[in-house]
């Protein structure tokens, strides 16, 4: 089996967890920039967190010969202070042409505040103007329907931005359709509580034809699972998915959807030898 | 799969989960404490379960999701709670 893991915060992870998911048959791993659990004092923090995801991270995962790409934003957890999302947003330029970088993410909303929105905009703006790749947090539980209707807005209201190049992540069944009915990609977050587990993940699946779906761990520094990926593999084959269908879900939509970013290359293109 | 069979994979995790929230409620029961609207919101989610046009697990979901469409003036916390608690 092999598969992509599209969603994952490493910087939060052991190294153990690279060589299980190696191991588990894992042919790339994705992270989004994300909140490091406490709130950074200055746009200096995100400069050194940047250069961890665009240069220490992928040696880490190197070494399990995984290849490892990034996506760069201030996170909506941290969006309400605009005035330092501006300066961190102005710090991201310099880092879209390291070679892992496939866009601006994990960006979107937390409490869907009006700062946070502001940044959102901004954030979408920067995208436009690069040509980059969108990939969208929705908000957490009882925000999510209202956050996801807000996110939707905001980028459909933006004529640059093609939805076919956005992941609307964490869509659970009250906003899969509206996201795949507006042209969108989602992605389904397998978490043990919160988000979604893998049999609702494959009833989603079932329901909606898979075609523009992807699974993630989001593993972070939270209650999650490394492998949550395989773990669902496994549930599908439960289900009666057979290892054609299996590998479409949870290797080839990835590879399709971070493909439209051209430094997306895969394990033996772009993997450094250890 | 049909109904035979996802009973066969599924029933005794569901009866497992079923029986959890019966023993959390009881536990509530038992406490004492001030109303909270997330045991409101919980109570109100639970009656969505009945059969209905939508399916159960949407309607469970948006019941417990903020109903408003507005942008909220200013994010006071980071954290969500898993109900609503402006209803």
């Amino acid at each position: 089996m092999r598969y992509i893991e599209p969603h994952a915060h490493m910087v939060s992870r052991v190294t153990d967890d690279y060589r299980a998911m190696t191991l588990a048959g894992c042919a790339a791993v994705c992270e989004p920039a994300f909140w490091a659990g406490f709130d950074r004092s200055a746009a200096a923090g995100f400069y050194d967190y940047f250069r961890q995801l665009t240069d220490h991270e992928p040696q880490r995962a190197a070494k399990f010969g995984l290849p490892h790409f990034s996506w760069l934003c201030i996170n909506p957890k941290e969006s309400e202070d605009v005035g330092l999302a501006r300066e961190v947003i102005a710090l991201i330029p310099q880092f879209l042409d390291r070679p892992n970088v496939l866009g601006i993410g994990e960006i979107g909303l937390n409490k869907n505040s009006r700062n946070e929105l502001k940044v959102l905009e901004m954030h979408v703006d920067l995208a436009a103007r690069h040509h980059q790749l969108i990939l969208v947090h929705t908000p957490h539980l009882e925000d999510k329907l209202k956050g996801t209707r807000l996110i939707l807005d905001v980028l459909r209201a933006d004529a640059r931005i093609q939805p076919e190049r956005c992941l609307i992540d964490h869509v659970e069944e009250h906003t899969v359709k509206m996201v795949l009915d507006a042209g969108f990609w989602g992605g389904m977050t397998l978490y043990p509580e919160t988000k979604c587990t893998a049999a609702r993940a494959v009833d989603m699946i079932e329901q909606y034809s898979g075609e523009r779906l992807w699974m993630n761990s989001a593993c972070d520094w939270g209650v999650s699972v490394p492998l949550a990926i395989p773990l669902a593999a496994l549930e599908l084959r439960r289900r009666g998915h057979g290892a054609e269908a299996i590998d479409r879900l949870i290797y080839q939509n990835p590879v399709r959807f971070l493909s439209q970013c051209s430094k997306f290359k895969l394990p033996n293109e772009a993997v450094t030898p250890v | 799969m049909n109904r035979r069979e996802l009973l066969d994979l599924y029933y005794l995790e569901a009866r497992a989960k079923l029986i959890d929230v019966a023993a959390f409620l009881d536990r509530l029961d038992r406490a004492d404490g001030a109303p909270d609207f997330r045991l409101t919101a919980f109570t109100q989610a639970l009656t969505q379960l009945e059969p209905g046009r939508e399916p159960r697990v949407e309607r469970v979901l948006a019941s417990l999701s903020d109903p408003t469409t507005e942008p909220i003036a200013v994010a006071t916390t980071k954290a969500a709670c898993g109900a609503w608690p402006g209803k």
